[in-house]
């Protein structure tokens, strides 16, 4: 089932427990971070690090912490205790070389935007205040476009795309911001096979080229098939390190509990998260955490 | 044809008429290009309670003779700010912590307006509008205020797009988000002081709402939408003021209602994907 890849850039699991040697590699680093809201624990003692030029898939059930997880790397949630290094510096320093992409779920469809106008807000923070888009901007959101293959679509309004078109749109303003780690909160969740096939293929192309790519997921044959490697969490960190030692029978239901059915050597993972698997619909906007009731 | 033009161009012989369009139009602007980010943000109710907070800081300004549109905005101002802190602290839902500060501001302004006695302002002018009353400093204090509005809009608009948008994608690529929001409330704050005089703490929400809605309904576009509700801001204005001069009634009002008109029209008439777009095939990925 779980095909092993083979991989070049990174060093052996050994190196990466080295504390200070995964540290001063690391795109990313935690150590012993709990995070939660009010007085709700979502994430307890994690300490993880992610190597620069990774592609690094966080699984676990609903409510685990896995939106939270992403929450405290992009700078958008300050973690309770523990230490969290982003790009050399504290979350949020160097927020212009990070492209974080929310749940479907948080997005006002109905917002009077087209795609293109979506892709250019990738470009925003970098042109600063007071400067209109210019030809190299133009030129980023039309390659970005092309590259999730919306090019055609780039003038319809974000509400009238499908749930798989959205998640290119929004994968598009990502690509455009040309960021050093992309931090995405399922980014293939609730989408057709080929979009996902295709959306992965450039994420991959993405950390060939040396760039981070941080991605929560249910789906755990595209976490095995798919990822290097695979952060599995239940608020705490229960697995760390290349997909194929990580999705492992015993972890698995040590992280999911009772929802795995294992069947003739597959895998079935009974999650609750059925919701998620909807395409993107068209509710009001409100801000979707992993434990919402 | 003669009449025609008589009707348009006698009033613009009276120099409070004057005074009176270049006010109107002018928060018909204001109003239209912060409200298309109220609607967006989904703040209306907001904008009403920020109005309704002005009234006792107008009273005060009175009292210690203060110029009422200082007056009026630091109590604006501090309201919106209020409401963000009340809805924190208290842990409440923003509607109700807005219900609580809405009525119990307005309560103050008029208790405070109470204890004046020989009170030279008109309470209902305050409460309605009464832009014919428009002095020409008022007019001057009006120009700036307007003004500096409308260039932190011009400077700010992708950044504010962008956090109204998507805030967890903005701020997490470094632009203030939460910075932007209390310079988006401040802007709220002078806008409607700006929009008092024209139409009245108790209709200004629909200066801020009503024009911004008609245009959503025309267009799929942000950058259309701004500009198109700042017309239809203007031109209501424009035909609010001279229809309530030519029928002798409530300035504020007649906009208000002129602005309201448009809007019925439009949402009869208009095509579900905006006036100018054809449908576009939405076909599945």
């Amino acid at each position: 089932m779980t095909h092993l890849r083979t991989d070049r850039r990174l060093p052996a699991i050994d190196h990466a427990l080295d504390a200070s040697h995964a540290r001063a590699h690391a795109d990313v680093w935690l150590s012993d971070v709990s995070a939660g809201y009010a007085e709700r624990v979502a994430l307890e003692d994690v300490s993880l690090a992610v190597e620069a030029g990774s592609l690094l898939a966080v699984v676990g059930p609903n409510g685990a912490g896995k939106s939270t997880l992403l929450k405290v790397m992009a700078g958008l949630l300050r973690p309770w205790r523990g230490r969290v290094e982003v790009l050399g510096g504290p979350p949020g320093r160097e927020a212009r070389r990070v492209a974080y992409v929310p749940q479907a779920e948080t997005v006002d469809w109905h917002f009077p935007v087209t795609a293109r106008d979506v892709v250019m807000m990738g470009r925003y923070p970098r042109l600063g205040a007071a400067r209109r888009p210019g030809p190299d901007d133009r030129r980023a959101v039309e390659e970005a476009l092309a590259k999730v293959g919306m090019a055609d679509q780039q003038h319809v309004q974000i509400g009238r795309l499908s749930g798989g078109q959205r998640r290119r749109v929004f994968l598009a303003r990502a690509l455009a911001a040309d960021p050093a780690l992309y931090l995405l909160d399922e980014p293939v969740t609730g989408i057709d096979a080929t979009t996902q096939e295709e959306l992965m293929d450039i994420l991959e192309a993405e950390a060939g080229r040396g760039r981070t790519v941080v991605a929560t997921t249910h789906d755990l044959a595209c976490a095995a098939q798919r990822f290097q490697r695979v952060a599995m969490i239940n608020r705490r960190l229960i697995a760390h390190g290349p997909a194929s030692l990580v999705l492992d029978q015993a972890l698995l239901s040590r992280t999911y509990g009772g929802h795995l059915l294992v069947l003739g050597g597959q895998t079935v993972l009974l999650d609750d998260a059925h919701h998620h698997d909807q395409p993107a619909s068209d509710t009001e906007p409100h801000y979707h955490d992993d434990a919402a009731p | 044809m003669d009449a025609a033009a008589g009707a348009l161009l006698d009033p613009l012989g009276f120099g409070f008429f004057q005074r009176a369009l270049v006010a109107s139009v002018l928060a018909g602007i204001t109003c239209a290009v912060v409200g298309s980010y109220v609607v967006l943000k989904g703040l209306a109710f907001i904008g009403d309670a920020v109005a309704h907070a002005a009234f006792p800081g107008v009273v005060v300004a009175f009292i210690v003779g203060a110029p009422y549109v200082l007056g009026g905005g630091i109590a604006a101002f501090l309201t919106a700010i209020g409401i963000g802190w009340v809805t924190r602290r208290a842990r409440l839902r923003a509607d109700t912590a807005i219900g609580v500060v809405f009525a119990g501001t307005f309560a103050l302004g008029i208790f405070l307006y109470s204890t004046i006695r020989g009170f030279v302002g008109d309470l209902f002018g305050f409460l309605v509008g009464n832009v014919l009353a428009v002095t020409a400093e008022d007019l001057f204090a009006l120009l700036i205020l307007g003004g500096l509005v409308l260039a932190i809009v011009a400077l700010l608009w992708k950044e504010l797009l962008y956090s109204t948008f998507d805030p967890l994608g903005a701020a997490a690529s470094g632009l203030p988000v939460s910075v932007l929001e209390y310079l988006f409330l401040g802007l709220v704050a002078v806008t409607i002081v700006v929009s008092l005089q024209a139409v009245g703490i108790i209709l200004v929400v629909a200066m801020l709402v009503t024009p911004a809605a008609t245009a959503q309904l025309l267009t799929v576009r942000f950058s259309r939408l701004i500009s198109l509700a700042a017309l239809i801001g203007a031109g209501t204005a424009v035909a609010g003021l001279y229809l309530s001069f030519w029928l002798n009634v409530a300035s504020g009002a007649t906009i208000v209602l002129v602005q309201s008109a448009l809007f019925a029209l439009v949402l009869l008439l208009h095509r579900r994907d905006g006036w100018w777009r054809r449908p576009a095939a939405a076909s599945a990925a």
